[in-house]
C-alpha cells in the first residue's frame, strides 16, 4: 500500500466508516437535512437538536445513511465534534474543514482536532465530495428554520 | 452467444477462417496501454464507459485534419470533395457493419443519447395521445428512460417498465402481457451496461411486431462485442456510440428503416438538412441528410469508420470468443474472493462484472484499485432505477474489451485482496 493510500484510509477512518458513531434518528431533533451526492448516489440524513435562546447551542447531533468509508467516517466525526458548539462556531468549522481538504494552507488545521485525520483526502480530488457530504447537510440544516421542509442539499 | 462453457474446458478449433487472435499484438496497437498509473501498468477495465483507441483511429483523425480538412457537401474544390468522400465512405462502412439495407438509413448523430432523443421527438411524440404507452425495461440506462419521460409529460402518454429477475434477465411473461394495444413503441437495451445481460432482442422484436409495435434498440454496449445485423433483427431503429466501439467521442449512429424515417419530421433545423429555403417555406433534404442539421462531426465519422474497419479485420466472432473466455476467467477468479457478490448473473452475458463487497463500498474499492493501476467504475452506472430494483446503492464494475488479458484480471483480483486487507 502506498503512502497516500495509507494517509487516506487511516485506522480512525476505517473504524468510523465501519462503526459510525451517533448513527441513529435523533429523537426530539429540531433540525434535519438530507445530503445527496448525485454522482455516486450516496445519501445521508443529518439530525440536530439545537437549544434555542439568545445563544443557541447544538446539544445533540446524529445521522443515518449509506455511503463509502470516507463519507460515513466524515459524518460520524462531524456529529462527534458538533456537540456544544453554537451554529456560528459550526459554520466556521465547515470553512476550516473545507480549507483542510481543498486549500494550500496547512496552518488551518489548528482547532480541527480529530477531524485532521481526513486531511489525506486532499490527495484524492475525486473523493472530496464524499468527505464533505455531511457538512453540506450541516449547512443546509443550520440555514433552515424549524418548519422548513427537508429539501435535499446536493454536493453539486 | 454464451460460449464460455466450451472455452472454459479447452480450446475448440476456430469456427471461421480469420487469423489467430493475438491479444499482445492487439495491445501494442493501443498506445495508451503503455501508460503506467501510480507506478503500475494500466489495467483499463472501464470499457463500458468508454473504450481506448487504436493507433489507426488516432491516425485517421489526425490525417483528416492534416490533409483533408474542409466542410462537406458544398465546396467546389478538391479538399471539400475529399472530405465529403471520406465522410460518406464512413456511412457506407457503418451500413455494411450493421448490415443495413441502404446508406440512406444511416444517420450520424453525437451518440446513442442523441439518437434516442431524435426518435423520441421525431418519431414517437407525434404518435402519442394521452393514455398511450411507451415500453422500456428495468435494465435501461438513464438515456433510455429520461427522453421518454420528457415526451410522456408533453403528450400525456405513460411509461411502462418490463420487470427483471434477480439474476438480471428480462421477465418474458411479463413482457408479453405489457404488449398492449395502446403501446406505441418498445425501446430496449441490447446489452445492459450495468449487468452485462444480453437481452433476447430478436425474439422480443418479433413479439412486439406481432402487436404492431415498432422497436428501438439501444446498442451502445452491444456493437463493440456482438455481431449486429439490423435486418436479421428486424429492428425499426438501432442506436450506438462511436466511442464505445474504439472510435472517437461525439459521433454515433442512428439506424432507422427507410419507411420509418420517411414518416418523420426533422429533429433539428439548419444547414445540410434542407434542399431549398425561402422565408416562407423550406423543402427538406432527402434521407439521411434531413436528420443531419449543421456541419457534422466529419473527423469523428471518419474515425468511427476506421474503428469499424479495425474491428472487421480482427473479426467480431474472434473478439466475442476472446471476451467470453476472459469473462469466464474473471467470473471464476472473482467467485473465489470471500465476501464478494457478483450482481447480474444472467446466463447470456457480455463482458461486464458488477459486484459488491462486504469489506468496502464501491468507491473505496475503486480508489484502492486505482492506486494499483486498475481502472474500474464505481457507482450507479446511470441506471438508478435498476440499482433500486437490485437493492444496492452502488456497485463496482469491471468491463472488458478486446485488448484486455488475464494479467488485467489478475491485477484486479490482487487489488481486491488488498481492499480486504485494508478494510478487515
Amino acid at each position: 500500500m502506498n503512502q497516500e493510500l495509507r494517509e487516506l484510509y487511516q485506522e480512525v477512518i476505517i473504524d468510523h466508516g465501519r462503526r459510525p458513531r451517533n448513527f441513529k434518528v435523533l429523537e426530539g431533533h429540531t433540525h434535519s437535512q438530507t445530503g445527496y451526492n448525485p454522482l455516486c448516489g450516496d445519501r445521508l440524513q443529518l439530525f440536530l437538536q439545537i437549544r434555542p435562546g439568545p445563544r443557541p447551542v447544538i446539544e445533540e447531533a446524529s445521522f443515518q445513511g449509506e455511503g463509502c468509508a470516507i463519507s460515513m467516517a466524515s459524518a460520524s466525526l462531524l456529529t462527534e465534534c458538533l456537540k456544544g458548539k453554537t451554529p456560528t462556531e459550526a459554520k466556521a468549522l465547515f470553512q476550516q474543514f473545507h480549507q483542510l481538504l481543498t486549500g494550500d494552507d496547512a496552518s488551518t488545521r489548528e482547532g480541527l482536532g480529530k477531524l485532521q485525520v481526513l486531511a489525506g483526502v486532499r490527495a484524492f480530488p475525486t473523493r472530496i465530495k464524499c468527505a464533505t457530504l455531511a457538512w453540506h447537510a450541516l449547512l443546509g440544516a443550520l440555514d433552515q428554520g424549524e418548519t422548513k421542509p427537508d429539501d435535499p442539499v446536493s454536493t453539486e | 452467444m454464451n460460449i464460455s462453457h466450451s472455452l472454459a474446458t479447452g480450446s475448440p478449433a476456430p469456427r471461421d477462417n480469420s487469423p489467430r487472435f493475438d491479444v499482445s499484438a492487439i495491445r501494442s496497437q493501443f498506445p495508451i496501454l503503455e501508460r503506467r498509473i501510480h507506478g503500475y501498468p494500466l489495467a483499463y477495465l472501464d470499457n463500458a464507459a468508454t473504450s481506448q483507441k487504436p493507433r489507426a483511429v488516432i491516425d485517421a483523425i489526425q490525417g483528416f485534419y492534416l490533409q483533408h480538412n474542409a466542410n462537406v457537401h458544398r465546396g467546389v474544390y478538391q479538399l471539400s470533395e475529399e472530405a465529403t468522400r471520406d465522410y460518406e465512405a464512413s456511412r457506407d462502412k457503418v451500413r455494411q457493419f450493421i448490415n443495413a439495407r441502404e446508406r440512406a438509413e444511416i444517420i450520424f448523430v453525437r451518440g446513442t443519447t442523441e439518437a434516442i432523443n431524435l426518435v423520441a421527438h421525431s418519431f414517437a411524440k407525434p404518435l402519442l395521445s394521452p393514455g398511450d404507452e411507451i415500453l422500456i425495461s428495468t435494465l435501461e440506462h438513464h438515456s433510455n428512460i429520461v427522453p421518454w419521460q420528457i415526451i410522456c409529460q408533453q403528450t400525456g402518454a405513460r411509461l411502462r417498465v418490463i420487470p427483471i429477475s434477480d439474476a438480471g434477465e428480462i421477465d418474458i411473461t411479463a413482457f408479453n402481457s405489457l404488449l398492449s394495444p395502446t403501446c406505441r413503441l418498445l425501446s430496449l437495451t441490447h446489452v445492459s451496461n450495468t449487468l452485462g445481460t444480453i437481452n433476447p432482442i430478436q425474439q422480443m422484436i418479433r413479439q412486439a411486431h406481432q402487436h404492431g409495435i415498432p422497436v428501438l434498440i439501444d446498442g451502445a454496449q452491444a456493437v463493440p462485442h456482438l455481431t449486429v445485423d439490423v435486418q436479421a433483427l428486424d429492428a425499426d431503429f438501432y442506436a450506438f456510440s462511436g466511442h464505445k466501439v474504439y472510435g472517437p467521442t461525439g459521433i454515433g449512429v442512428l439506424y432507422g428503416k427507410r419507411e420509418r424515417l420517411e414518416t418523420m419530421q426533422p429533429y433539428q433545423g439548419g444547414g445540410d438538412m434542407i434542399s431549398e429555403v425561402t422565408f416562407e417555406h423550406t423543402e427538406y433534404n432527402e434521407l439521411p441528410y434531413r436528420f443531419e442539421a449543421g456541419t457534422p462531426n466529419i473527423a469523428g465519422a471518419i474515425g468511427l469508420g476506421c474503428a469499424l474497419d479495425y474491428l472487421q479485420a480482427i473479426g467480431l466472432a474472434q473478439i466475442a470468443r476472446h471476451e467470453q473466455a476472459l469473462l469466464a476467467y474473471a467470473t471464476r477468479a472473482l467467485s473465489t474472493i470471500e465476501g464478494l457478490r457478483l450482481i447480474g448473473t444472467a446466463s447470456d452475458k457480455a463482458g461486464i462484472l458488477s459486484f459488491v463487497m462486504d469489506a468496502a463500498h464501491a468507491h473505496d474499492i475503486s480508489t484502492v484499485l486505482d492506486q494499483a493501476g486498475v481502472a474500474i467504475r464505481a457507482g450507479h452506472h446511470c441506471t438508478m432505477p435498476l440499482m433500486a430494483r437490485l437493492g444496492v446503492a452502488a456497485t463496482a464494475r469491471a468491463s472488458l474489451a478486446l485488448y484486455n488479458n488475464r494479467a488485467d484480471i489478475d491485477a484486479l483480483v490482487a487489488g481486491l485482496h488488498e481492499v480486504k486487507r485494508m478494510f478487515k
